[in-house]
């Protein structure tokens, strides 16, 4: 009895942990909708970011460049959020031999591939719960998130001006809580400081949004000769 | 371009490296250099936000309130407080400290 005890435990815990990691990142897309509205985006399009988009860094990007330099920043935005997405691209490279999926499905496994759905689905140890991780964490965020970004895109709208209410503080914020879990290891730690004083001081002398993607760049000099 | 292009393309451009990853053989990605660049250019481009976000206003460098509400941030991330409390806690401070002063 006790190794299927077993494995029911392991299978009720991978339950609990993808709607607990699900609920927390899903709960943050009310501050990404009401920062999207707060930059100038209509709640529909904060929504098409949610929807479409799925990446919180890169939504975050997209609209914190579109907020500094509105439609003479777009370049810089769509560029800001596809950097920001590269990881995506290596968790899918993890993902896909434990997936083992082609045509729509793969489409669909794609999409939901994040920070959140790859680290629940590996830190499990059997591969049919990894699966599972991955498809439950990936599918519940995926409806959390876009539910509260609406709720945060109504509440923000009906805020105004979001100085008054701090807003413009929680975006600052909401970055430092995306990038605080990385802060391990004297090269994060560097590259971090360089870049922020890089983007801050870089931000009076070129085009919206250009500060960020040069002090970006600071990525190749830490990263190329290793740590 | 319209901000809704702009959306549009720029989320076909994140799904694009989510697609990339499920279809290249795994050897492609594995360098450590090309893994370690993507892992910090994260970090950086986070960092750059923080900055941006944090010390700079209309394209001017600005200290204002939300250098306290950037403090009681950290501590709160310190303290691991959920993101949305960590959110609500810096708007909470920048909002106040504009009212009184």
């Amino acid at each position: 009895m006790k190794p299927r005890d077993e494995l029911r435990s392991s299978k009720s815990s991978v339950v609990s942990t993808s709607v607990g990691v699900a609920l927390a990142t899903g709960l943050y897309g009310i501050s990404f909708g009401a920062l999207a509205v707060s930059a100038g985006l209509e709640i529909w399009q904060a929504m098409l970011l949610s929807l479409l988009m799925f990446s919180g860094g890169s939504q975050f990007a997209f609209i914190g460049v579109f907020a500094s330099g509105g439609g003479a920043a777009y370049a810089a935005a769509i560029a800001g959020a596809w950097l920001l997405g590269v990881r995506n691209g290596f968790y899918g490279v993890t993902m896909a031999p434990i997936l083992q999926k082609t045509g729509l499905r793969k489409i669909l496994a794609a999409q939901l591939t994040i920070d959140e759905s790859t680290a629940v689905s590996i830190a499990q140890d059997d591969p049919q719960l990894q699966r599972k991780g991955f498809w439950l964490t990936g599918t519940l965020i995926y409806i959390f998130w876009n539910l509260a970004s609406l709720l945060g895109a109504v509440l923000g709208n009906a805020l105004g001006d979001p100085a008054v209410w701090g807003l413009d503080a929680a975006a600052a914020a909401a970055f430092l809580g995306l990038v605080w879990p990385r802060l391990k290891g004297r090269g994060n730690l560097l590259t971090a400081l360089v870049a922020l004083v890089v983007a801050t001081i870089l931000t009076p002398l070129v085009p919206p949004g250009v500060s960020i993607l040069i002090a970006g760049s600071s990525a190749f000099i830490f990263g190329w000769r290793g740590k | 371009m319209t901000l809704t292009v702009a959306i549009l393309i720029a989320s076909l451009a994140v799904y694009s490296w989510k697609i990339l990853g499920h279809s290249v053989p795994k050897s492609l990605l594995k360098s450590p250099r090309v893994s370690r660049i993507a892992g910090l250019l994260t970090v950086a481009l986070l960092s750059a936000l923080v900055g941006v976000q944090g010390f700079t206003s209309s394209g001017q460098i600005q200290f204002d309130a939300r250098v306290p509400a950037l403090l009681v941030a950290a501590i709160f991330l310190y303290l691991r407080a959920p993101f949305i409390v960590m959110v609500a806690a810096a708007a909470l401070v920048a909002a106040l400290v504009r009212l009184w002063f």
